[in-house]
Order: structure tokens, then C-alpha cells, then sequence
């Protein structure tokens, strides 16, 4: 009983009370990011944004959720409606399963894992499948268009961003994830691979389906693409799924390109901010840059969208990979394993 | 502009940049030129065709001598005048309906009325829950009147040198 005890019963509930710690942050995050949008892209059209809920509107959020949660759940009668139900909290969980490897501060993450990576790689290509099985369910034209496109656009991008992974990776001599960020303590992977820093943040836009790459849900085409059926929280649940891949994906930015929690200069006034207080800063950062860029570019068009994928970033990261792993190698700069 | 000078702008993304930084500069330093609706408002003509009054005189007598021009020149048929001699022997309207949902506010009726009654005012929150309180009768026109006066006055003072 002591064994059951101190071996399952008491890591379970650790684990459970990291988990606590991490998603209701990340929650919050998810809401203040939509009110967050709205008034970025308010300012870049110089309207106000929301103002009248709360001091600066600050509490438009919660009054976005509670409308969200009080409406009523429309299942369409031609869907299918366990996968139709199911589909969104696929997206949502998968959203939210990822966090567990990202650290935040030396030490300070749920799994510290040997191949961060590749399971950060993992959970973000089954992210597919909440939004094919959602087209497919919905048992709609525009859905299933919108999940086509989609599915189609997260394998392209997918393919590029597995370049960029492996090149950081080669630098950094870890699939560690605590271990990658530690390699960057001289110098983020930011400078020495800029370009590739270009295509993981243009692709990550394409994974996350943001503008200028929001064919999947493109509202003047395809009304909302995928969750156009969704109403309530089942389409809350999408929403919440999209911005917390926004998040993760900001985060993924940070730990691999921008040192996650180190300090930009590790001398006096930077070391005194606290790691996950840096960490914070470069994810929000990350994240105005997405809506820096929604706020600017128009959508692409989908052979657009394909031919930047495929003849564009493919080559292009391939041919840095190589030529990363040949100066490592001739330079004799590959990290001692 | 030559093959590799084209090849380089579209590899450093320099027109992707600077349009980044055209909607940075609107970010951060162009004001909101939102007016603040409820709070605040836009300035109005004084020639605004909103909601319609019925005025009066300054001794309180009703302007309206049932002429029923304003019912006759109404391109949405939307004024409805019934007439009778009052016990004075002036002519008075016994009924003068509106049906605001009919109107097109094009402004006819004030151009016909030969003695300035029927006006619209510049009043344009007059939004209802249910369409029986956009049907407006003699009696709310008329408080409209006594609501608005000011206003009005002061607005066909102003466009008076005009007409």
C-alpha cells in the first residue's frame, strides 16, 4: 500500500498539480491573446479596439466566453455526431498536451524529456487530425474544403519546420529541450541562423493557420473553413485550440531561436529579471509579431501558399541544413557528445 | 532592375519589411480617429433630415393648418391628415399620423409646408423595440415639437440665408 502510495498515487497528483499550474495560466494567456488581437489590429487600422467591458475593455474576454458558453451546441443532422463532438476536443487537448515538455525556467517543466522534439514534432502534426475528422464530421462542402486545405497546408509546412528542427538540433547537440536552450547561453540561434528563424516563424504561421496563410478558415471564401458548423463551445474549444497553437508555437520559437529563458546580455540589469519572466516576454513578443503580420499582409493565394511551401522552403532549408552541418563539421564547431 | 538585384530584394524580403513597418508606424503612433459613439458624436448640418415634430407657435397655438401638402408631395405615402373645423372656425387636423417604418426622410414634407409645422428635426436615436411605436401620431409629433424647438429654431435660423 506504501508502495502504491509513494510510487503512483503521490507523482499522479504532483503531476496533476503542475499540470493545474500550467494550463490555467496558459488559459488566461489564450483569452487576454484574443483581446490582445483585437487591439493591435484596432490600432493598425486606427479604430479603438474593445473599450467598453472593463477599464479598456480588459474584461471582453470573459464576456466572449460567457456568451460562448451559454449558447446552444448545434449539431448539424447530416453529421456524425460522436466524431462531430469529439473533433474539437481532439484540437483543444492537443493544443494543450504539448506544453508539457516546454521549460520555462532551468528545470521548471512537467516532462523533461530526452526527445522534447520530436515529441513538440509529434503532437503538432496530429493537430491535423482535430480539424480533418471536424470537415469530415461536419458532413458540409465549406468544412470539408476548409479541412482539405488545411490538412494539406500543415503537411507542407510540417516538412520545412522538420528542416529547421533538425538543423537547431544539430547545433545545439540535444533533442533536449532544457539542453537547446542551454546551448544558446553565448549566442541565441537566432543570429548565426537567421534565415532559418525567417522560415520557422513564416511556417509556424502556416502551421498555426494565421494570416497571411488562413486559407483554411478563409472567411471571405470559405465563410470559416472547418468550424463554419460549430457553434457554442464546441467552436470555443476550436478557438481556444488555435490560439493555444499560436502560443505554443511563440513558445517553440523562443526555446529553439531566442534562448528561452536566458537574459538577452548576461551581465547586471538583465540577469536581475527572472528567467520565466524572459521567457514570457520573448513568447509576447513572438505572438505581436503574428498579429503584426496579420495586421499587415493580405492572404495568399492557395498555388501561392503550395509553391512557397514546397519550391521555396523545402530547397531552401534542405540546402542550410547542409551547409549548417558543413561548417559545423569542417569548423570542428559540432557540440562534444 | 536586373535579375539579381530582383532575386536579392525577394530574398531578404525587403518589400514584406517595409510594409511592417508602414502598419508598426500605425501601431504605434497614429492616433484612433474612432469617435466614441454613444459618448461621443460627429457633428450634424443644420439642414440633417431626422426624426419628424410638429412645431408650434410662441403662444402655444399649433402651426399645422391641415393644407395637407405634405401628405400630397409624400413619395412613400407615409403622412396620413384628417381635417375638421375647430370650434373657432380654424382649420385644424383632428389626425396627423406618420408611419416612420413608410418614411424615406427625403425631406419633402418641410420643403412643402407653407407655415414651417411639420420639420424633421435633428434627432436620429429615435430606434424602438417594436414597430407600433414607429407609427407616430398627432400627439407625439407634437411633444417632439415642444422637445426639439430650440434646436430646430436655431437650425432654420442658420439655413435660412441659403434658401
Amino acid at each position: 500500500m506504501a508502495s502504491f502510495w509513494t510510487g503512483y498515487a503521490w507523482p499522479t497528483v504532483i503531476t496533476a498539480i503542475e499540470v493545474i499550474a500550467v494550463v490555467v495560466p496558459l488559459l488566461l494567456a489564450i483569452a487576454y491573446l484574443t483581446y490582445a488581437e483585437r487591439k493591435v489590429l484596432a490600432f493598425s487600422q486606427l479604430r479603438k479596439g474593445p473599450n467598453v467591458v472593463g477599464p479598456f475593455g480588459l474584461l471582453q474576454p470573459f464576456a466572449d466566453g460567457l456568451k460562448l458558453l451559454v449558447k446552444e451546441t448545434i449539431v448539424p443532422s447530416g453529421a456524425n455526431r460522436v466524431v462531430f463532438v469529439i473533433a474539437p476536443l481532439i484540437t483543444f487537448t492537443l493544443a494543450l498536451v504539448a506544453w508539457a515538455v516546454i521549460p520555462f525556467d532551468p528545470g521548471v517543466v512537467i516532462a523533461n524529456i530526452n526527445v522534447g522534439i520530436l515529441y513538440l514534432f509529434a503532437i503538432s502534426s496530429l493537430g491535423v487530425y482535430g480539424i480533418i475528422l471536424a470537415g469530415w464530421a461536419s458532413n458540409s462542402r465549406y468544412a470539408f474544403l476548409g479541412a482539405l486545405r488545411s490538412a494539406a497546408q500543415m503537411v507542407s509546412y510540417e516538412v520545412a519546420i522538420g528542416f529547421v528542427l533538425v538543423t537547431v538540433l544539430l547545433c545545439a547537440g540535444s533533442l533536449n529541450l532544457t539542453e537547446i536552450v542551454e546551448a544558446q547561453r553565448h549566442i541565441w540561434f537566432a543570429i548565426p541562423l537567421l534565415p532559418m528563424f525567417v522560415i520557422f516563424f513564416i511556417s509556424a504561421l502556416a502551421e498555426t493557420g494565421r494570416a497571411p496563410f488562413d486559407l483554411p478558415e478563409g472567411e471571405t471564401e470559405i465563410v470559416a473553413g472547418y468550424f463554419v458548423e460549430y457553434s457554442s463551445m464546441t467552436f470555443a474549444l476550436f478557438y481556444l485550440g488555435e490560439y493555444g497553437n499560436m502560443i505554443l508555437m511563440s513558445a517553440m520559437t523562443s526555446v529553439l531561436f531566442l534562448g528561452g529563458w536566458l537574459a538577452p546580455f548576461g551581465v547586471a540589469p538583465f540577469t536581475w529579471v527572472p528567467g520565466w519572466l524572459w521567457f514570457m516576454l520573448k513568447i509576447a513578443f513572438v505572438l505581436f509579431c503574428f498579429l503584426w503580420v496579420r495586421a499587415t499582409f493580405p492572404r495568399f493565394r492557395y498555388d501561392q501558399l503550395m509553391r512557397l511551401g514546397w519550391k521555396v522552403f523545402l530547397p531552401f532549408s534542405l540546402f542550410w541544413l547542409v551547409l549548417t552541418a558543413g561548417v559545423l563539421t569542417a569548423a570542428g564547431w559540432l557540440p562534444a557528445r | 532592375m536586373g535579375l539579381l538585384e530582383r532575386a536579392t530584394r525577394s530574398l531578404l524580403l525587403t518589400e514584406l519589411l517595409s510594409g511592417l513597418g508602414l502598419t508598426l508606424r500605425y501601431i504605434m503612433f497614429k492616433r484612433t480617429v474612432t469617435v466614441n459613439y454613444p459618448y461621443e458624436k460627429g457633428p450634424l448640418s443644420p439642414r440633417f433630415r431626422g426624426e419628424h415634430v410638429l412645431r408650434r407657435y410662441p403662444n402655444g397655438e399649433e402651426r399645422c393648418i391641415a393644407c395637407k401638402l405634405c401628405e400630397a408631395i409624400c413619395p412613400a405615402l407615409a403622412i396620413t391628415i384628417e381635417a375638421e373645423p375647430r370650434e373657432d372656425g380654424s382649420r385644424r387636423t383632428t389626425r396627423y399620423d406618420i408611419d416612420m417604418t413608410k418614411c424615406i426622410y427625403c425631406g419633402y414634407c418641410q420643403e412643402a409646408c407653407p407655415v414651417d409645422a411639420i420639420v424633421e428635426g435633428p434627432n436620429f436615436e429615435f430606434a424602438t423595440e417594436t414597430h407600433e411605436e414607429l407609427l407616430y401620431d398627432k400627439e407625439k409629433l407634437l411633444a417632439n415639437g415642444d422637445r426639439w424647438e430650440a434646436e430646430i429654431a436655431k437650425n432654420l435660423g442658420l439655413d435660412a440665408p441659403y434658401r
